[in-house]
């Protein structure tokens, strides 16, 4: 078994954990490359289906190639779609600086969501190694009634017998590529061939690295055209991936503060 | 990061443990950057966070992602971060030291597979670092290597290096571990932490040969898949593929191949594999191993459910309601005899109730001891006792299923390894007391047998119409019945218990071993209990045994909410009741009940009529139920 065949087999296994602890189930997509590989996975745990709602968190701001994407692989494979938009800017906390305030439409259309559809359990694609208070993060992560993420108070995990209850009218985060790193995603997407969106290529010199909504996402200086180019390119730089989330940087804790509220 | 070979193996996971403030994050950030493993801009990014908290650059600042850990200068919750050495890649888990944070180290701490030990020159072996040292190998953990860190505030010492490096080895020693190295090492300086190693590599320590940290890492193998040992395999969930059942779960030990014989534990029934299921895979697998997550078919429809564990027929797991576990406990509450819990191994999840401890053991010294109660961050061996059998593995036997956790109320309260299976009326020195007037005695003085006639279904279904209509027929033809509703033993035997899923676990514990009493006594026990999960029946049989019968009161949900008699559909849409079964909460509906009443379709009269009547065939003397035809038909109606 190869480290690629191993993280999938975990992977899977959460998957699998979570369809038969949690009824009410669904998962995140926002179209970046991690979480297609993540329906990947998911395609592969239930045996060609996905057999929960995907919902993309749409605030509206998405690039047209991403939505693009989103209409043809929500038909070709088959997705129950949920694509509702996220409350406006106005409805964040005024206290976040600009490019946080973007961000945190997103969990608030979260909460609408689960609200909306009574969800008790969220799947989310992000990984340890992209952000230091991701890399703090519980395979299953309980949440409260308000998706606040309480940091002081995590649960312990044995092994991996994850537990799967929510707090009173809460709901649960599961977490399927917590362990995965961003090359053993690309090195995935190489062997699996799984579609992504064409933004991640580089033209003109320049690339998306990470993919996030126009105005707080930007390129990355990369003449890496194809998915081999990446995987190369990435095993000879030393910059880190969401540099370029203006979210991230707007002071020390921007992304703990909004993670802490129920960002993903 | 290096680019020979980085991708193609999994990176292996250390875990960095030891006392609150020995140093421990410190040394992470220094291997990472004397590894050359930092992103770029990050060292400026520390510096800067360093500097406006007026201090020198703060290593620890690296893996302290939280705030609150910065401004106090503590880490709260593990966290994971990559680097590489020329060798391999490497997960480096930094596991809080703090007592507090103890249930943020053995989750950082059980996914590892090797552990770094960071001892304080100056401090020695403080208590702390020997619970760490302990957990390790009640985690599984068989390879450790030692820092002893700050060497730089005991001046080098040489001495104080060799004195302390010979407590950690008896140590460790005592608990069977060896130390693989024990490095002295000043982190904040980088003095023996990357590079090759021996003499000379630290100007300030040169009486020093030995390894490196980064070396002694290096000289860690990850742990080889336990491919060769018996078959275990944990089922997770069955799915229906076409009309294909199909089982799901992840090999934790040995292998199978399309052909295989399998056994399912503890139920005993045995099947061929008829293939393996997958999704955009070239070639169908014929065969799997440990660490693959499978989907297998089997040739047989012989009857398993998650929480069942396959194994091949010759090396079953052991099935016991009994086990004697090392108990590490996280609880507020302390771990004491008459605690009920979840337990939960492999994917089987149970009622467990801790019936004894058999002692408890000190970090400090390792002396063992008699116990009442263990507190928080104890370890002790305890008796843990279900109400049916489950399979399982002696840990020394097989590590992934010789291990599980306690949950109070849905939170994991600690985690265990099993030491062995207990005998159950032995352990707790109970003698059973002969009856002076046998069951039956009494059940030829009744003219009919005693039975537990349980009635299963949604909330509103109708359990309890049906039930006490027939309990009237049943008293009315001179018969000895009773009548278990599920609100009244609340109001009563169980004013105890509120709604948690625990609390409806004993509940229906307790319903049942009234109701086996009552048949004990040759008395018709009719019980009204929506005991929603089909584990919840199970217990309710195991206990009952012969006497139970599973009645199955079907209407469908949009039906029970209509009628809704107590309200209660009610007070859950407005969110008054949580976890209410049928909405928030699932309803299992029996695979294979004795009777079926289908209460949309018929009144709760001819319901009841059919009740009676599988009762008269089930327990009834045989000229009874000759005499009722008419039951007989509408029971054939109901059934179908």
């Amino acid at each position: 078994m190869n480290d690629l065949d191993w993280l999938e087999s975990q992977s899977v296994y959460i998957l699998r954990e979570a369809k038969s602890r949690i009824a009410r189930l669904a998962m995140l997509w926002s179209l970046g490359k991690d979480s297609n590989v993540m329906i990947w996975l998911a395609k592969k745990a239930f045996l060609g289906r996905v057999p929960f709602p995907v919902v993309h968190l749409d605030t509206g701001l998405e690039f047209p190639e991403t939505y693009a994407f989103r209409d043809r692989y929500a038909r070709e494979w088959g997705l129950d779609l949920i694509a509702d938009e996220c409350p406006p800017l106005e409805a964040t906390d005024p206290s976040l600086a600009p490019n946080s305030r973007l961000a945190a439409r997103k969990t608030l259309g979260l909460s609408q969501a689960i609200g909306r559809y009574a969800f008790q359990g969220i799947i989310a694609g992000i990984r340890r190694d992209e952000q230091a208070t991701r890399a703090k993060e519980r395979v299953f992560s309980p949440r409260r009634a308000d998706g606040a993420w309480d940091f002081r108070d995590q649960p312990p995990e044995f092994w991996d017998l994850y537990c799967a209850e929510a707090p009173p009218a809460g709901h649960v985060r599961i977490h399927p590529l917590l362990h995965w790193t961003e090359i053993d995603i690309w090195r995935y997407i190489r062997r699996e061939g799984i579609p992504v969106v064409p933004l991640y290529f580089a033209r003109e010199g320049k690339r998306y690295r990470s993919l996030g909504e126009i105005g707080i996402t930007h390129p990355i200086e990369s003449h890496a055209g194809d998915v081999d180019a990446i995987v190369r390119e990435l095993k000879s730089i030393r910059s880190p991936e969401r540099a370029g989330r203006a979210m991230d940087h707007d002071s020390e804790d921007a992304f703990e503060r909004l993670r802490v509220a129920g960002y993903m | 990061m290096s680019p020979l070979n980085e991708a193609e193996q999994r990176a292996l996971p250390i875990v960095v443990v030891g006392h609150v403030d020995h140093g421990k994050s410190t040394l992470v950030g220094r291997l990472l950057h004397d590894t050359n493993s930092l992103p770029e801009g990050r060292l400026a990014e520390l510096r800067a966070m360093s500097e406006r908290r007026g201090g020198e650059l703060e290593w620890s600042f690296l893996l302290d992602a939280l705030q609150l850990e910065r401004d106090q200068g503590i880490t709260v919750d593990t966290t994971q971060i990559w680097f590489a050495t020329a060798k391999r890649r490497y997960v480096i888990i930094d596991a809080p030291g703090h007592k507090e944070f103890l249930r943020n180290m053995v989750t950082g701490a059980s996914r590892a597979e090797a552990a770094l030990l960071v001892v304080d020159a100056k401090q020695g072996l403080s208590e702390q670092s020997r619970r760490h040292a302990y957990l390790l190998r009640l985690l599984g953990i068989e390879q450790v290597a030692v820092a002893v860190n700050k060497m730089d505030l005991v001046g080098h010492d040489e001495a104080r290096f060799a004195e302390i490096a010979g407590e950690v080895r008896a140590y460790l020693a005592g608990l069977g571990l060896a130390a693989s190295a024990v490095v002295p090492v000043s982190a904040r300086h980088g003095d023996n932490v990357a590079g090759a190693g021996g003499a000379g590599a630290s100007a300030a320590m040169p009486w020093y040969a030995g390894p490196s940290v980064v070396a002694a890492l290096d000289g860690f193998a990850p742990r080889p898949l336990p491919v060769d040992q018996p078959l275990r395999l944990p089922l997770q969930d069955v799915y229906r593929l076409g009309d294909k059942r199909v089982l799901v779960g992840r090999i934790e030990s040995g292998r199978l191949a399309v052909g295989d014989a399998l056994r399912v534990n503890p139920t005993g029934r045995v099947a061929r594999v008829a293939g393996l299921e997958d999704w955009n895979r070239a070639e169908p697998r014929r065969l799997a191993m440990a660490g693959d997550s499978v989907a297998l078919a089997l040739d047989e429809d012989v009857f398993a459910e998650r929480g069942h564990l396959l194994s091949s027929p010759a090396a079953a797991p052991i099935a016991a309601t009994c086990i004697a576990a090392r108990v590490f406990w996280l609880d507020e509450e302390p771990l004491a005899a008459g605690r009920r819990l979840q337990l939960r191994i492999g994917t089987r999840e149970i009622d467990a109730t801790v019936v004894g401890l058999e002692q408890s053991v000190s970090v400090e010294d390792l002396a063992v001891a008699a116990a009442t109660s263990v507190e928080r961050g104890g370890v002790a061996t305890a008796l843990l006792h279900s109400a049916v059998p489950f399979s399982f593995d002696r840990f020394q036997d097989n590590p992934a299923t010789g291990r599980g956790v306690l949950l109070a109320n849905g939170r994991v309260a600690g985690g265990f390894i099993v030491d062995r299976a207990v005998q159950v009326a032995q352990q707790r020195n109970l003698t059973a007391v002969a009856s002076s007037v046998t069951r039956a005695e009494r059940e030829r003085a009744n003219g009919h047998r005693g039975g537990v006639i349980w009635l299963t279904g949604l909330s509103g279904a109708g359990k309890s119409t049906v039930a006490n209509a027939a309990l009237r027929r049943l008293f009315d033809a001179g018969w000895q019945a009773q009548f278990i509703d599920a609100d009244n033993m609340r109001a009563g035997l169980s004013t105890d218990l509120g709604f948690s899923r625990s609390d409806r676990s004993e509940n229906i514990r307790r319903v049942a071993h009234v109701a086996k009493f009552l048949a004990e006594g040759g008395t018709v026990a009719l019980v009204a209990l929506i005991t929603p999960l089909r584990s919840h029946r199970e217990v309710a049989r195991a206990i009952a045994g012969e006497d139970f019968h599973e009645i199955y009161v079907s209407a469908d949900l949009a039906t029970c909410r209509a009628r809704d008699p107590k309200g209660l559909y009610r007070l859950a849409a407005a969110r008054e009741i949580s976890a209410f079964t049928g909405l928030a909460s699932p309803y299992e509906p029996p695979l294979a009940p004795d009777l079926v009443l289908d209460t949309r379709a018929d009144d709760a009269e001819r319901s009841a009529a059919a009740l009676v009547g599988y009762i008269r065939r089930a327990l009834g003397p045989a000229k009874a139920a000759e005499a009722q035809p008419g039951s007989a038909l509408s029971l054939a109606a109901a059934a179908s």
